[in-house]
């Protein structure tokens, strides 16, 4: 199972509707970053409307790319981080610290162009 | 008691199946969606501890009831080579496998009861209870 990453002018949106095994995450981190160095992004929103539980494997991960993301220049929002899965991860003891988050899709869109001055 | 379902888990695809049979239990129990969501993260935080550390384990559960309360157990058996020291495993941050270190710890945040047996070279049993508010 590969998570599809879209490209919109200098930036790449992931909606992620899978259940996800590790695997698929691993798969998806891998991915992420050569289409980050395939396309020149400059941005990245990984959306997690649709994701009704995150635990800490998938969260390391999660927490992982964008790192590895900022490494290579690229900026890395999640939104849509659902309030179920907010709470399990906090009462978990995941707090993806300097993870850059937003609301919705469009707020990400939003706090990525101020954050990159466009 | 109740109902009695079980996972394998042998593999990390085990660990997917056994988080959507625990939601599809917590669903029918009558829980809400955040308990829902605590439940199926402790599963798949004690499904891939049983995957990481063992070479096979099960992962069982079972509707409960006690007066008017309904709940829910979530069993983790395996035969793997057991813990050498629980109070280490329950700290926040320990881990042996590169992890957050958050598993065990935080699945006993997420729910009502948590209980660890482990025996060196025999295997491990952790009982976690979550009831219904």
């Amino acid at each position: 199972m590969r998570i599809p990453i879209l490209k919109l002018h200098n930036y790449l949106l992931i909606s992620i509707q899978t259940e996800m095994d590790d695997n698929t995450a691993i798969q998806f981190q891998e991915d992420l970053l050569s289409e980050i160095h395939r396309t020149g992004a400059s941005g990245v929103v990984i959306d997690l409307t649709s994701v009704d539980m995150i635990d800490s494997f998938i969260a390391k991960v999660l927490g992982d790319v964008v790192k590895m993301s900022n490494l290579m220049g690229a900026k890395v929002v999640l939104t849509g981080i659902q309030p179920p899965v907010a709470m399990t991860l906090i009462e978990l003891g995941v707090h993806l610290q300097n993870v850059p988050t937003a609301l919705d899709l469009e707020q990400g869109l939003l706090k990525l162009r101020q954050e990159l001055g466009e | 008691m109740g109902l009695l379902s079980c996972v394998t888990i042998n593999n990390e695809w085990d660990i997917v199946k056994a988080r959507q049979l625990g939601r599809e239990c917590a669903r029918d129990v009558g829980f809400s969606t955040v308990d829902q969501a605590r439940i199926a993260t402790a599963v798949s935080e004690l499904a891939r501890n049983i995957y990481l550390y063992t070479d096979s384990g099960q992962l069982c559960f079972e509707q409960i009831s006690h007066t008017e309360q309904k709940g829910m157990t979530l069993v983790s058996l395996d035969d793997g080579p057991g813990m050498d020291d629980i109070s280490q495993m329950m700290e926040d941050g320990y881990s042996t496998s590169g992890g957050l270190g958050t598993g065990l710890p935080g699945v006993k945040r997420l729910v009502d009861q948590f209980d660890i047996q482990s025996e060196k070279g025999k295997g491990t049993e952790i009982r976690a209870v979550k009831w219904t508010r």
